[in-house]
């Protein structure tokens, strides 16, 4: 349709402008990565009602990824493939009037799709599961055989129900970005804090939003999560015995892990080291200031970090280097991020100095930091910037939405989450790590501190 | 590179197209697909419900405690009037008015908003016999409530103010009084913050508002042994409007009996 509205427009002579900036847009998107296009998958019997949201997850975790175009599915002729005996081989004659034949593999690569790659197939229902059968094909017409061409194919099993539809799209999407170096997100969480229930509780949620549930009944004022990088372990910070103090537990089943909290009016704000067997956290346990402290998994083997005289609080040690540390210290004043090692020393700071810097999440490749910064606004009126930590070069990844912050990375690199405050509402947000495609994931209560939990190993 | 691709690639569909639609003016139009299904309107936001709202007893001698009770669904948003604030969807607050007061209850949600009233009716006291001519010795409690105010803050700092200083004064004086009626009495400093900063660094900044407040009064000779300190940073407004106002009133120390 819109490629006939488009066509009508060329033929009048003043379209050219309007359609070709539109193209450009979506296919500049990444430029120089493949452009692949995924047909709807068609399927029969109790996988009918289904196979839309399959396709729809499919699309939307190809349409967000940094890593390749998707080509938008408007361009696409209306029979296509659904399997491998669907193909033709070979490359159409050279001509001006070439018609595009679906079945022909490389006539994908042609105008108007002009895809580097084909994902197809097709869905149903077997034994009361929900089955997808899905593949990708290279569309390059230098490649002499369909068999050479084919990339993968594989069979989705899920149950027989939206969920199911949803988890089999992702996977199926997760193996085509992998052919591209994407990291699969399938598998890990998000742990966050709502207040839905009426106080403060950790919950914890699969990375698309779904599944969540509550992992802490204590009716107090239980929040700061963190996670362990082996994705076991949640710490948080409760209220639950009187004073803020530090509590772990498992995040499969629930259960409280010991941990020893020093005597002090404040204990918060737990990190882990790589290898998960080390924390650091603020404490006031020496009178004064909250310093950061390092110890055990368990509390014990305690040893201090940090003799600023100044606030020191949200450490978070860097997944790639177990030495190498950052928090957000009041010692120059308002709040700044600063970088140390595991003694407190060789300390510098490393946000710019100018308005509050707070909430650094170090990126899983350890080179870069998102934090949230009040850059150029009024206090309180944070937004998330990712600094490269090298150059401290910073890019801004969202303006003036009201409040945002707490962001951390998911797993891939490619994606983070954080928390926004738009009125009165503070809901968990996801986006691109270049700040595109922006979209929530929770909308009941307040819901915030979102971080994202790596999948178990 | 992919540019000019693109752009030959385009004018190459524009020629496919054109051939196309001319081809269709002589053969038969494929049908148009069926229009999409109507857009299912969103259910519409639910008001705040309120179970119930209660005073218990309703009637009660002037300065006694009466407990108010309530719960609400469906809301983002519990405010009471009288200066209690913002309060959880479910709980129950005592309160010791000294006239008859009508507490009103908002809840605000997606879908509006909702009121309740109780009231609690103070009854005049028969008037005291003549005889009994002295005053009536005052609680702990009566004393930590009227006569032990809270001390507020500048922005990110944990200073009392010079203009606090008759405060701190009239404080330390009354948390003496409290501590010499009654030895095992503990107070509980409490130090909170306004929602600007993040809530990490708040706990940290509420927690050196209340050391301070301790440490001041312990300099004006309240034995420290009977002050605690406590952060609740920014998870426990007393409001929570965007005003200059509203950041002042939060920025404090408050004092609680200790539980």
């Amino acid at each position: 349709m819109r490629l006939l509205i488009a066509s009508f427009l060329l033929i009048a002579g003043i379209g050219w402008l309007s359609a070709h900036q539109q193209i450009q847009g979506t296919i500049q998107k990444n430029p120089g990565k493949p452009l692949v296009a995924v047909t709807d998958f068609r399927a029969n019997g109790a996988g009918a009602p289904l196979i839309g949201i399959f396709n729809a997850t499919v699309a939307a975790d190809l349409k967000s990824s940094p890593l390749l175009n998707f080509v938008p599915k408007t361009f696409y002729p209306l029979n296509p493939p659904q399997q491998p005996s669907d193909l033709i081989a070979g490359v159409a004659p050279p001509s001006n009037n070439a018609v595009i034949q679906p079945f022909r593999l490389t006539d994908w690569s042609l105008p108007p799709v002009g895809a580097n790659y084909l994902g197809m197939g097709y869905g149903g229902e077997d034994r009361g599961l929900f089955v997808a059968f899905g593949w990708l094909y290279s569309t390059a017409p230098t490649i002499p055989t369909l068999q050479q061409a084919q990339v993968f194919g594989k069979v989705y099993t899920a149950s027989l129900d939206e969920k199911g539809a949803i988890d089999a799209g992702h996977r199926y999407a997760a193996d085509i970005l992998a052919q591209f170096g994407g990291k699969s997100l399938v598998g890990t969480r998000i742990v966050f804090v709502s207040d839905r229930t009426g106080s403060k509780e950790i919950w914890v949620m699969n990375w698309d939003g779904s599944d969540q549930r509550q992992l802490t009944r204590y009716r107090s004022i239980s929040t700061f999560p963190s996670a362990s990088p082996d994705g076991r372990i949640v710490a948080f910070t409760t209220y639950a015995s009187g004073y803020p103090a530090i509590q772990l537990l498992s995040i499969d089943t629930g259960r409280k892990l010991t941990f020893y909290n020093q005597r002090a009016s404040m204990n918060a704000f737990v990190t882990f080291t790589p290898d998960s067997k080390t924390v650091v956290f603020s404490s006031t346990a020496a009178g004064g200031d909250a310093q950061l402290y390092a110890a055990n998994i368990d509390g014990g083997n305690l040893r201090r970090i940090t003799h600023s005289g100044a606030i020191e609080v949200e450490p978070k040690i860097n997944p790639q280097n177990a030495s190498q540390l950052v928090d957000v210290s009041g010692r120059s004043g308002l709040p700044q991020i600063y970088s140390m090692n595991m003694e407190g020393a060789d300390v510098r700071r490393i946000s710019a100095g100018t308005g509050e810097a707070t909430n650094p999440a170090w990126s899983p490749d350890g080179a870069h930091l998102a934090f949230a910064w009040t850059k150029g606004f009024e206090p309180g009126n944070y937004n998330i910037f990712v600094m490269d930590f090298a150059s401290q070069q910073t890019v801004q990844l969202t303006a003036s939405d009201g409040r945002n912050e707490n962001p951390t990375w998911a797993p891939d690199g490619a994606h983070l989450a954080y928390a926004s405050k738009r009125g009165r509402s503070s809901q968990i947000w996801v986006m691109n790590a270049d700040g595109t495609d922006k979209h929530p994931l929770t909308q009941t209560g307040n819901n915030e501190k979102p971080v994202w939990v790596n999948a178990e190993q | 590179m992919l540019l000019s691709k693109n752009r030959a690639s385009l004018a190459l569909s524009a020629v496919v197209l054109i051939l196309g639609l001319s081809a269709g003016c002589k053969k038969k139009v494929a049908p148009p697909p069926p229009p999409p299904p109507p857009a299912e309107a969103p259910a519409p936001a639910a008001k705040p419900v309120i179970n119930y709202f209660t005073a218990e007893p309703s009637t009660v001698n002037s300065g006694q405690p009466s407990s108010l009770r309530w719960s609400v669904t469906d809301s983002t948003n519990v405010t009471i009037d009288n200066e209690i604030g913002v309060v959880s969807p479910n709980g129950r607050r005592g309160v010791y008015p000294t006239v008859t007061t009508t507490y009103h209850l908002i809840a605000t949600g997606p879908g509006g908003s909702t009121t309740a009233d109780a009231t609690v009716t103070v009854s005049t006291p028969p008037p005291p016999a003549p005889v009994a001519a002295a005053p009536p010795a005052q609680s702990v409690l009566d004393i930590l409530a009227h006569q032990v105010q809270d001390l507020h803050f500048e922005y990110d700092k944990s200073d009392i103010i010079p203009a606090d200083q008759p405060l701190l004064q009239s404080d330390a004086a009354a948390l003496k009084t409290i501590f010499q009626t009654d030895p095992n009495f503990i107070v509980t400093i409490e130090g909170n913050c306004d929602e600007r900063g993040s809530a990490e660094y708040n706990i940290a900044l509420g927690d050196k508002r209340a050391s301070a407040t301790k440490d001041a009064l312990v300099s004006l000779g309240v034995p420290g042994d009977k002050l605690k300190t406590i952060s609740y940073g920014k998870e426990r407004p007393l409001c929570t409007d965007p005003t200059e106002e509203c950041y002042q009133r939060n920025r404090r120390a408050h004092f609680a009996a200790t539980q």
